[in-house]
């Protein structure tokens, strides 16, 4: 079974006290768990998919609104407190194994080293429907 | 880039693609159908040649079994047209219709002979064609890698990291653009000739660059683009070696190529021109391109390509970054921003600018850019600013350009890049 680990970031500060006013040698420490994350997921043979988002300052919303031109407005959702990062899918055997690896993204090393902790949704990609017995 | 490393011949045989599919096209005008022939008859050759031995005449070999896939697709296409005639057959008062034209597919059954089809080398003919301005950049560098690269779909997909329905998609909207264009498969007149080179060598840059710009995702399978580039640029110069614009963009790819291994650390972060460790640098690469743009300036009126080797050549000959000599690489952008009007030349001067007159001279070029919507709120301009705004002592500005920059930029390694560099700012604050 498929599931897709979503990375949320809080947007509010993102500028100011994101990532960028980590001390350097954090930034490279994050930056090196992260691919090491994804490098063993690979390895593990479970690794479907991965994409890191660019930031949400250049993200914008599209509404369609019936008369063939929609309206486009800057992005995220204005009422959102978080925005999508980044996403891995993996196939896995089982939901449990899905939250294994979502817990150790979610404790990517932060400021100081210490855990980020970071919400990771875990949803299950649809599939075909099963095979008739 | 084949998944069958134990395969010896793959440099031979991606030398021959583009001349077996010159050949059959001669031979059936069908561009589309033939170079499908071309790409089955490629892939027999990796099963076939490793357990019987490369073929005497491996050129023949091909140009035969792509004949022969052909004549099988034009023997079911004739049986489909057999079939629908006899439909029409049935129906009351049939209306008068054509025969199909027996003649064009019995002529292919018997052996052909694969000499008189493989004299001459269509190589550029057929990256003329690819090329050709009807198409899309991304469209002409689908078809170029695989009708002209000889690679497989399911490669070019992987390098391009997209599925690989879209990228057969992409190819075969491709050709299917050349056959509503009536894109002829002979090489352009002198009057068109020189514009349609430019085609050519801008696609053939296109692929270097993804190959080169890009070390994020994939990175091995993306490096062999920039190898695959140098290698059709190797074989155009080869075909045209007085084209002054080639020799310079080959040399280009090679001064550039020289620097890969330093390019970017353990972690596959960037490591910027100034603080590389030039002991990495690629010393025959470097001798090459630099003997390659040194005679093709010698010739006269420089083109762009040429320029840009040039610098590339002063910078790589620099022993140290202290040593790079700013005011002549000054005076090449100077030569190319009068030649075309192009926003990321103007950038690079504007840097080259702020290494010989200082920080706020380049800065105030900056400031003119900002006009420029083809540049304006690019990444790069915030990038540039943060850089010379750090020169100048200025660090709280620094971080914030650095910062912008880092948020929009949409490749991690040039993210991460832009993050450390405000970090370090911000640590030394």
């Amino acid at each position: 079974m498929k599931f897709m680990l979503m990375m949320h970031a809080p947007k509010a500060g993102w500028t100011d006290a994101g990532i960028g006013s980590w001390p350097m040698d954090d930034i490279k420490a994050h930056i090196g768990f992260m691919k090491q994350f994804s490098q063993d997921l690979s390895a593990s043979g479970v690794l479907v998919g991965a994409e890191g988002l660019a930031g949400p300052e250049e993200a914008r919303v599209v509404r369609a609104q019936g008369n063939g031109s929609p309206a486009v407005t800057d992005g995220p959702f204005a009422e959102a407190k978080e925005f999508l990062a980044g996403y891995w899918i993996v196939d896995v055997e089982s939901p449990e194994q899905a939250y294994e690896i979502a817990g150790r993204a979610s404790a990517a090393p932060g400021k100081g080293g210490v855990p980020l902790n970071m919400p990771i949704e875990v949803r299950q990609v649809m599939s075909a429907p099963p095979v008739e017995a | 880039m084949t998944d069958s490393v134990a395969f010896p011949w793959e440099d031979l045989l991606r030398d021959l693609a583009p001349q077996v599919l010159g050949a059959v096209v001669r031979r059936y005008g069908d561009f589309a159908a033939a170079e499908d022939a071309v790409q089955e008859a490629l892939v027999a050759a990796t099963l076939q040649w490793p357990k019987d031995g490369l073929p005497d005449n491996p050129r023949g070999w091909l140009i035969h079994v792509a004949l022969r896939r052909m004549s099988d697709h034009h023997r079911a296409e004739l049986a489909r047209k057999r079939r629908e005639f006899i439909v029409v057959s049935m129906v009351p008062e049939p209306p008068r219709l054509d025969p199909p034209s027996l003649g064009a597919f019995t002529s292919c059954d018997g052996e052909a002979s694969p000499a008189d089809l493989a004299s001459q080398d269509d190589t550029l003919v057929l990256l003329f064609m690819c090329c050709h301005p009807a198409l899309t950049s991304p469209s002409a560098i689908a078809l170029t890698l695989r009708a002209v690269g000889g690679l497989t779909t399911t490669e070019i997909a992987r390098a391009y990291l997209v599925p690989e329905a879209t990228m057969a998609q992409r190819i075969s909207r491709a050709k299917q653009k050349i056959k509503t264009s009536g894109v002829p498969f002979e090489l352009p007149d002198t009057a068109e000739r020189n514009q349609r080179l430019g085609a050519v060598l801008h696609v053939l840059y296109l692929i270097f660059n993804e190959g080169y710009a890009s070390s994020g995702g994939a990175t091995l399978q993306r490096r062999d683009l920039a190898v695959e580039a140098i290698r059709l640029t190797r074989a155009v110069h080869a075909l045209l070696p007085n084209e002054a614009e080639v020799a310079g963009l080959l040399a280009l790819m090679l001064l550039t190529d020289a620097r890969r291994h330093a390019r970017t650390g353990p972690q596959g972060e960037l490591i910027p021109l100034d603080e590389q460790d030039r002991s990495l640098w690629n010393r025959d690469e470097i001798a090459v391109g630099t003997a390659l743009v040194s005679a093709a300036l010698s010739r006269g009126a420089a083109g762009p390509y040429q320029l840009q080797a040039a610098i590339a050549a002063l910078h790589d000959e620099a022993p140290t970054a202290a040593d790079t000599d700013w005011p002549q690489i000054l005076a090449l952008y100077g030569v190319l921003k009068r030649m075309a009007d192009n926003p990321v030349v103007a950038l690079n001067d504007a840097i080259a600018t702020a290494m010989v007159h200082g920080p706020s001279a380049g800065l105030e070029l900056l400031n003119a850019l900002d006009a420029d919507e083809r540049i304006a709120g690019h990444y790069r301009l915030d990038a540039v600013r943060g850089h010379l705004l750090e020169k100048l002592g200025d660090r709280t500005s620094a971080v914030r350009h650095y910062l912008v920059a880092a948020g929009k930029t949409a490749s991690v390694p040039e993210r991460d890049y832009l993050t450390l560099k405000a970090a370090r700012l911000g640590d030394a604050r």
